[in-house]
């Protein structure tokens, strides 16, 4: 059976519909959620998008997580379904308390655009179970509140349990401490990641097709799953 | 009616970057004694009824600050003093 994807839109979604379309080309089905719907509709995964929900209002993603829909996904992530959260999804993910820290202006006050090396370090996550420890990936960044902050207890933690998902290599795009790029929860079902996967899937529109990895790694996961 | 003004400002430990800019402009100006400036937020509560301090920080805490990078001060300040920005 093809594992369904949700894709959840908010008023501001950007990157909703390439979310939705590498799914479908990692061989799943996407299933369009809506943030004022608490209905998941049986999905098998989440992917938050990229974007700027509610106008980035107040903070990036503090108003997003308050949507009803946030509210049944944040209690299923609990319980064990992946969701992974782009860009603005990550910021969602840490407002919701998902991960922890959380994602603040770019240090140099610069909005940055350009294909990102990231070398996967966790590659035992639910998003990252296709790619090898160490390996490095090329994936595009686009953003201008991505520098991940959180306490030195809070880093050394992550780092500790092995939830550094990704660093960025040859410079670092945002000011992210310890050059962070993607982290994950201690049960490795949530990701959060600041560059865009979704945006290397296809060889005419993206720098390569790294990204894909994201996505297959979660239907080799939910195979794997108990049901 | 007394209204409730939250301020949220960044952790003293969490770089400003914007505070930066601002700091680092001012020297165009002729201004050369500003040793920093860091920038928070202000909010205006008004409530339909009485005001709540113990609700306004609630509201504070779960939303209007992210208490990972930010810290809150909530208080009442009556209509006088109440910042118009209209001339």
């Amino acid at each position: 059976m093809t594992a369904r994807v949700g894709v959840v839109t908010f008023p501001g979604s950007l990157d909703d519909g390439d979310a939705a379309r590498a799914v479908r080309i990692a061989g799943a089905e996407p299933v369009r959620l809506w943030h004022g719907e608490a209905d998941l509709r049986g999905v098998d995964a989440v992917v938050l998008p990229g974007g700027f929900s509610y106008g980035d209002y107040l903070r990036c993603g503090a108003i997003a997580r308050f949507a009803p829909v946030m509210e049944t996904l944040v209690d299923a992530a609990r319980g064990g379904l992946p969701v992974l959260g782009i860009c603005n999804g990550f910021q969602i993910l840490c407002e919701a308390h998902l991960l922890p820290g959380a994602l603040t202006r770019n240090q140099h006050l610069h909005f940055r655009n350009r294909d990102q090396v990231l070398r996967i370090e966790a590659a035992g996550t639910a998003w990252t179970n296709t790619f090898q420890p160490g390996q490095e990936v090329l994936i595009p960044v686009k953003n201008g509140e991505g520098c991940y902050v959180a306490d030195a207890a809070t880093l050394d933690q992550l780092e500790a349990e092995g939830r550094v998902v990704a660093r960025y290599v040859g410079g670092n795009p945002n000011g992210s401490q310890r050059d962070i790029a993607a982290i994950t929860n201690p049960a490795g079902n949530v990701v959060g990641i600041m560059p865009h996967p979704e945006h290397a899937v296809e060889a005419l529109t993206g720098p390569s097709l790294d990204g894909l990895g994201f996505f297959t790694s979660v239907l080799k996961h939910l195979v794997g799953a108990p049901a | 009616m007394p209204r409730v003004v939250v301020d949220v400002m960044l952790k003293p430990e969490i770089l400003d970057p914007q505070g930066q800019a601002v700091a680092n402009a001012l020297p165009r100006l002729g201004v050369s004694d500003v040793a920093s400036v860091r920038i928070g937020r202000r909010i205006e509560i008004d409530f339909t009824g009485e005001p709540d301090l113990d609700r306004a920080r609630e509201i504070a805490d779960k939303l209007l600050a992210n208490p990972v990078i930010e810290d809150f001060t909530v208080r009442m300040v009556e209509a006088d003093e109440i910042v118009d920005a209209h001339p």
